[in-house]
């Protein structure tokens, strides 16, 4: 049985709703991208990563890194596999066409990644981390840097990383030590320690630009001093191309519990004297030069979340079809049946299917906002603009959250075998555990839901768009089969209002009251929001329906049941939700710290 | 050089369909993709223009419904073009019904020197196509071709047997059949499947080739399916860790077998 299949078919399903395809293409900046083009580029696109990329994952997983003084040797079979990725061109998808990119939309993107982390997610950190440092560049790089650096990057012979964690710098990158002192050549010498960084040290290209947050020597302290430096492994020659090794160096990767084929490096700036950087942008102004970089980071890892999900789920039911046990109740057939024939084990296929069609609907939304917003202008791209700064830390926390639940539940579908490594389903749960943890945990993700976003513009940015998003139950009226969707979604928005006033009110005078339920709230915004989504997914697939059904029958009316499975449900979870949101911060400390530590 | 290669365009085996149970073949209303075993024709191909440094690779094909699916990957490796016939008329075509088409497709193509083509399709397996093809043009005919070389007005071919190989000339035009696993094809590259997007196509009918169409289809078929049935289940294989003396067990086992 293949390793692997690319769900090609509900990939462009969301492409051409969530995704808004055909809004998006109808632009000057993306009028090559119709959803034609995509879908041929999608049946290729995907076909390479099932038979290039799946075969090497369990292998990656097994063989694992070798490091030495020399660097980090990856598994034998990523050579090839990613030989192949470079000769193929398909690092250049969404990157930009002055530089050799392909220069496709966003939402295109966002989709295609899921081939790529779906078949592997351990190597599919490095085109991840690659694409979000040519992004950083594309925006912030000086003209020169990027005519030297990004033709390489856009290839995949040379690779990328984000240079932030220090040891005492985790979630709070405003400690970080990491020092830059200018040079007279314009340079910067940096020194310093950079832990859990991605591919930091590997063998599969000829060159590792790593992007790194450090501070020059009067700079002010916290996150305000910060400034960001590019630091190629091997200082370029004159003529462009790897020269002399730069003064940067690996001096340990870490033992995982997943992502085995993925380093994870400890990095030394300066051992000899200092490494030579590049700032790029302004002095103190790294960070957000590195939220260029992290809010697209951040819609990967949603993604992650979904694609990891979706490869456990093929699993699942491939599993759930072949596996005898039990007989099927109200059947007279005698001997044992597949398990896929019992209630309980439909219940949790469905409700696995139902959950990674929310996610993949909220990442494919939110890169569409993107696109939108740079094909729109005006107040028009403000708004879309201001959807991706609310939707970026609920793609990332809830796709994410969701993801390992949905993979945890693969598991349970596999019973015994599922804890055995050679089912392969137990080296998708241990992958998918760190998408919680990085990026900024989930739960950096829900304070910046609570602190940042729902502020925007005194909460009219959040209040607009949530109004259309209810606009949904208008839309919903009179479509019998969604009738008692439509009741729980409105009910949701409800129980999201309250919840929303009662934080907006308290977290004014109390921010730990705000604080206290953030988490909560995420992702009671977070099912809501999947809600949506899914009842336009099932308004969608009866227009296909009715106009011919060219995705075929079947396809489509099972985009519908999914739907209503997650509003009817999944979503009425949100009432569970409100009063964990809405109880303050008091109770959290009515047990002291050390008496927590009493057991 | 040019060099035409058939490929014929297939349901997609992971996901196979169903026979029709009326007409005994297999239901071809489903998306087709291109036949794995005719990819290493057009790989060879592209290496042989490549290698003779001019010309192009000519893609002909027949599929229902305009199907072009499989020409489309074909064309994003990097062939230049391809002529498809479609037409209701050949539903139920037998292999030499299929041939006839073929070979008036390939004429229609331009002038080659060279005709590709698999040992056998991985959804029909008659195996016969491409003899008849040389045969119906008055072309010399190569069968389980492993490599081919091209120099001046002959085709030097290496022909897998039991034993090993043939090396085996003829004049050109020919007509060779590619074994399987010989060369490893190439993925298309992204740009690749942007350019095939306008790499042209020419759709024709039976009429267009000017053959009757009684010759063909159903109502040309000399051969009949009279039955078709499941294959039976493989059963599960044995599995032996190797901890190191694995190529005892080997040797055990063909021994047992008799053949060592
Ligand atoms: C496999 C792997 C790959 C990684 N790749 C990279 C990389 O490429 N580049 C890079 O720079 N970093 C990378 N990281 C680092 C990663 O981003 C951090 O581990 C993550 O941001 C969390 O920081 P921390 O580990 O220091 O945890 P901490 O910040 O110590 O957090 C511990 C816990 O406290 C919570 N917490 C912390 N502060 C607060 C607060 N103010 N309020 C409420 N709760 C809080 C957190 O949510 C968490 O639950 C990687 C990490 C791993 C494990």
């Amino acid at each position: 049985m293949a390793d692997y299949r690319t769900p090609t078919k509900d990939l462009l399903f969301a492409l051409r709703t969530a995704g808004m395809i055909d809004q998006i293409s109808a632009s000057k900046r993306y009028e090559h991208a119709t959803y034609d083009v995509v879908e041929g580029v999608f049946e290729e696109h995907g076909r390479f990563f099932n038979e290039v990329w799946a075969p090497t994952n369990a292998l990656g997983d097994t063989e694992g890194l070798e490091w030495s003084e020399e660097g980090v040797t990856t598994p034998e079979s990523f050579k090839d596999a990613w030989a192949k990725y470079v000769e193929a061109g398909w690092q250049g998808m969404n990157l930009d066409p002055d530089y050799g990119g392909m220069g496709f939309p966003e939402v295109v993107y966002g989709l295609s990644a899921e081939a790529t982390i779906g078949s592997n997610a351990a190597l599919s950190m490095l085109p991840g981390l690659t694409t979000g440092a040519v992004e950083l560049l594309q925006n912030w790089g000086t003209e020169e840097q990027r005519e030297r650096y990004l033709p390489k990057m856009i290839t995949g012979e040379w690779s990328g990383t984000m240079n932030l964690t220090e040891p005492q710098a985790g979630s709070d990158v405003g400690l970080s030590t990491t020092r830059a002192v200018p040079q007279d050549d314009g340079s910067y010498r940096i020194t310093g320690t950079k832990i859990f960084i991605s591919f930091g040290e590997h063998d599969l290209t000829e060159n590792i630009i790593h992007l790194v947050l450090a501070r020059t020597p009067d700079a002010p302290a916290g996150t305000r001093g910060i400034s960001l430096f590019l630091v190629p492994k091997f200082l370029l020659e004159e003529d462009g191309s790897p020269g002399e090794r730069n003064d940067v160096k690996c001096v340990s990767i870490e033992h995982k519990m997943g992502i085995h084929a993925s380093p994870t490096c400890v990095l030394s700036f300066g051992d000899e004297g200092g490494a030579t950087g590049w700032l790029v942008g302004e002095e103190n102004q790294g960070l957000n030069a590195m939220f260029t970089m992290m809010n697209a980071a951040r819609l990967a890892v949603g993604v992650q979340g979904t694609a990891i999900a979706s490869a456990a789920y093929q699993k699942a039911v491939d599993y759930a079809g072949e596996r005898l046990q039990g007989r099927e109740v109200g059947s007279d057939q005698r001997g044992p049946a597949p398990i896929i024939v019992h209630p309980d084990v439909r219940r949790m296929l469905l409700e696995m299917k139902s959950y990674i069609e929310a996610t993949r609907n909220l990442t494919t939304h939110l890169a569409a906002s993107l696109d939108m917003s740079r094909t729109t202008e005006g107040d028009d791209s403000e708004g879309w603009d201001e959807r991706v700064e609310i939707l970026t830390p609920v793609a990332k926390a809830w796709c994410t959250d969701v993801g390992v639940q949905v993979t945890s539940t693969a598991l349970q579908v596999f019973g015994g075998m599922g804890f055995i490594e050679e089912s392969g389903v137990s080296q998708h749960f241990r992958d998918q555990r760190i998408t919680p943890i990085y990026e900024g945990t989930n739960g950096i993700q829900a304070m910046d839901l609570v602190g940042r976003k729902l502020p925007i513009r005194g909460g009219a940015a959040f209040a607009d768009l949530v109004a259309e998003m209810r606009r949904i139950v208008d839309e919903l009226e009179g479509v019998e089969e969604m009738a008692a969707s439509r009741a729980e979604i409105q009910a949701a928005f409800d129980e999201l209002d309250t919840a929303t006033k009662w934080i907006m009110e308290h977290g004014i005078a109390d921010p730990r009251d705000a604080l206290a339920g953030a988490t909560p709230y995420l992702e009671l915004f977070g099912l809501t929001a999947g809600a949506w989504l899914m009842a336009r997914q099932a308004l969608a697939a009866r227009e296909e329906l009715a106009n011919g059904a060219d995705a075929g029958k079947e396809f489509l009316e099972g985009k519908i049941t999914t739907a209503r499975f997650f509003c009817e449900q999944i979503l009425p979870k949100v009432r569970s939700l409100t009063p964990a949101v809405t109880s303050g911060h008091e109770i959290l400390y009515e047990i002291d710290a050390e008496a927590l530590a009493s057991t | 050089m040019n060099v035409v290669v058939c490929v014929k365009q297939i349901p997609d085996p992971a996901d196979p369909g169903a026979l029709d149970p009326n007409t005994k073949t297999l239901k071809r209303d489903v998306k087709l993709i291109l036949d794995e075993s005719d990819s290493y024709g057009v790989e060879m191909a592209l290496q042989l223009v490549d290698t003779a440094g001019g010309g192009e690779v000519t893609l002909v094909s027949m599929a229902p419904n305009s199907e072009v699916g499989g020409l489309r990957t074909a064309l994003a490796m990097g062939a230049a073009k391809a002529v498809l016939v479609s037409d209701e008329a050949l539903a139920g075509s037998d292999a030499l019904g299929t041939s006839k088409v073929l070979a008036k497709a390939i004429e229609r193509a331009g002038e080659a020197d060279l005709i590709i083509t698999a040992t056998e399709s991985s959804d029909g397996y008659t195996g016969t196509v491409p003899e008849q093809i040389a045969e119906l043009m008055g072309l010399p005919s190569i069968t389980f071709a492993k490599s081919i070389a091209v120099e001046g007005g002959t085709v030097k071919v290496q022909r897998q047997t039991e034993a090993g190989y043939d090396d085996v000339e003829a004049p050109t035009p020919a007509v060779v059949s590619v074994t399987a696993g010989v060369v490893e094809p190439r993925y298309p590259s992204f740009k690749g499947i942007m350019a095939a997007k306008s790499k042209p196509v020419d759709e024709v009918t039976v009429a267009d080739l000017g053959i009757d169409a009684s010759q063909v289809g159903w109502a040309g078929a000399g051969q009949e399916i009279l039955e078709i049935a499941a294959a039976e289940e493989r059963e599960a294989g044995t599995i032996v860790e190797d901890d190191g003396e694995g190529f005892q067990k080997i040797v055990d086992y063909l021994a047992e077998l008799k053949v060592i």
